[in-house]
């Protein structure tokens, strides 16, 4: 218990610090405010990135729609700003439980589907979302939606560590290790008596309610949201992300988000090469490292320990 | 009462019938063995009785209730588990994992007060770790709980699969094959270890398997499967007698 609680209270420690750094630099000015996009930009992504690791990293179940699932919490939570006049807490709330229903209703009957099957299902469905609101002019059709912003970076960040703290503490539990059974061998998992398709429909609700949240913060942050930003290869990016940091990995699919976001960002100026560089990174490290930047492990304060004589599976592999 | 019925039980697979018209009957705390040449329907009556097929006809009753047309979660939630022909272990993730996720039906807190961190999902893990070192020491495992299981020697999967089997505190246990690729020495090791858990967990079990020094050593009666078709059964001695079941195995000339 002693070590849990030293390392809860590590975490914390890390975790109020970044923010205090930040916000102070915020408060003094110190930081433009193309900075504070990116690093706001840094805490939707991760949410997007740890949201979908958990269906297709921990769960194995490859999903390409995650970006139509953002895009309904971005429309339904500024639904709820814009028109409505409600408070963003209520909007974003809005946001994620409407991605969450979206989850279940699209994942019961695709998620019967194995493999690329799953992954074509998934890609038009995102697709569907967005053409949806495409052509909804309640919402300005192509032309997007106006929505003033309401989120600031404590809003983002404290979204984003709640994100991965509740998808980390599902994920090393009971029903999370029932997930990743099924990702490990489906037929096995059915015969130990777990319902596979339930833990699928579960990760992939969870996964789109925090797309969802990710989705308000998105909107109630960029002041205008287009039905274009939501197209596949938004989708896309999130996953590349996760597949950068490491299916599996919570830290990895972290990690992976900051990167892309940063790298996207300092090519922000040469935009036509942006793409072309990072396809490259990506098969570097594809050839170099071919699981990922941290694989299915995650980062952790037992690497910079003295490895003891037990042994905790870190150093196997 | 018998524990397990099976009636009549087909299965084809368009016009080849890999079980036809059996009828295995198994009474609790009973020892079975399920031989038959290669090919014989024996894995595929694993795979009738444990969901992953449905029968084409007849019935399984399982404590008097059928259980021909479950899904094989809800077979195990019955209380039948089962292992694999070729291990089928969760590779990448640790021993004592392997176990763990076997506990999960029975796990005593929910999913909100796990993402919460609740006490009683604190005092669930903690329970759940227990059982399954506790499970593990039986098997002589207990020291290799943090290691993958895809690190595991051969003869340790093997055993850790028939752990994994027994988390789900099954009434019937399914074993297919859990002698193969093993050495004489292991063989025989494995009958113990097979006799030993019976008496500690009550347990009634099905096994199938080639090595016949086992079967004959450790069942006290068994099935012999021949083209789908159960073509006899009794004891040990009756079926090493039996002119069918030699006919089965050795061909027509050498009666």
């Amino acid at each position: 218990m002693k070590t849990i609680n030293k390392k809860t209270l590590f975490s914390a420690v890390a975790i109020f610090a970044v923010y205090g750094i930040v916000q102070g630099l915020i408060a003094f000015n110190a930081l433009s405010l193309f900075y504070v996009l990116t690093l706001v930009q840094t805490c939707i992504y991760i949410m997007l990135a740890v949201s979908l690791n958990l269906i297709v990293g921990f769960t194995g179940q490859l999903a390409l729609g995650h970006a139509g699932f953002m895009a309904i919490g971005a429309y339904i939570s500024a639904i709820v700003t814009m028109k409505f006049d409600g408070p963003l807490v209520l909007a974003l709330l809005a946001g994620a439980l409407a991605a969450a229903v979206a989850g279940v209703i699209i994942g019961i009957p695709t998620l019967r589907l194995k493999g690329d099957y799953l992954a074509i299902a998934t890609l038009g469905l995102g697709e569907i979302v967005r053409v949806i609101w495409l052509n909804t002019d309640y919402v300005g059709g192509a032309a997007g939606m106006s929505v003033s912003r309401s989120i600031n970076w404590t809003w983002a960040f404290f979204l984003m560590v709640i994100t991965v703290l509740v998808i980390r503490n599902f994920i090393r539990s009971s029903p999370g290790r029932a997930c990743i059974s099924v990702r490990e061998d489906e037929i096995a998992a059915e015969a130990m008596g777990i319902n596979s398709t339930k833990y699928k429909v579960i990760a992939f609700t969870m996964g789109s309610f925090f797309a969802g949240l990710a989705g308000g913060v998105y909107a109630n942050y960029m002041y205008t949201i287009l039905p274009t930003t939501f197209g596949f290869l938004k989708s896309f990016d999130i996953l590349v992300m996760v597949v950068l940091g490491g299916l599996g990995s919570i830290s990895g699919g972290v990690i992976g988000a900051i990167i892309m976001t940063i790298v996207s960002a300092a090519l922000a100026s040469f935009p036509e090469w942006r793409m072309v560089i990072t396809a490259v990174l990506l098969i570097i490290l594809m050839i170099f490292r071919p699981n990922g930047l941290l694989g299915n492990k995650e980062l952790s304060l037992r690497v910079f320990q003295k490895k003891r004589g037990e042994n905790n599976g870190l150093a196997k592999n | 009462m018998a524990l397990l019925k099976i009636d009549n039980l087909s299965k084809s697979f368009s016009g080849l019938k890999a079980v036809s018209n059996a009828n295995i009957e198994i009474n609790p705390r009973e020892l079975i063995g399920l031989i038959g040449p290669n090919g014989a329907g024996k894995t595929t009556v694993f795979n009738l009785i444990t969901g992953v097929y449905v029968p084409t006809e007849g019935r399984m009753l399982f404590e008097g209730k059928d259980i021909s047309g479950l899904t094989p979660y809800q077979v195990n939630q019955r209380g039948i588990a089962r292992t694999f022909q070729n291990i089928r272990l969760f590779a990448d993730l640790t021993v004592l994992d392997n176990v763990k996720i076997a506990l999960h039906q029975h796990v005593k807190y929910s999913g909100i007060s796990a993402v919460l961190r609740l006490p009683s999902f604190f005092k669930g893990e903690k329970e759940m770790n227990e059982t399954a070192l506790e499970l593990l020491s039986i098997f002589n495992l207990q020291d290799k709980a943090g290691e993958l299981a895809k690190n595991l020697p051969y003869g340790e999967q093997r055993r850790l699969e028939i752990t994994r089997a027994l988390a789900t505190r099954p009434k019937l246990l399914l074993l297919d094959e859990p002698a193969a690729g093993m050495n004489p020495q292991e063989t025989k090791e494995l009958m113990e270890l097979i006799r030993f858990i019976r008496e500690k967990f009550s347990l009634t079990i099905l096994l199938i398997e080639h090595d016949m020094s086992l079967v004959m050593g450790v069942c006290e009666r068994i099935y012999v499967l021949d083209y789908g078709m159960v073509i006899a059964h009794g004891t040990p001695d009756e079926i090493k007698t039996n002119p069918k079941v030699i006919e089965a195995y050795l061909g027509e000339e050498a009666m």
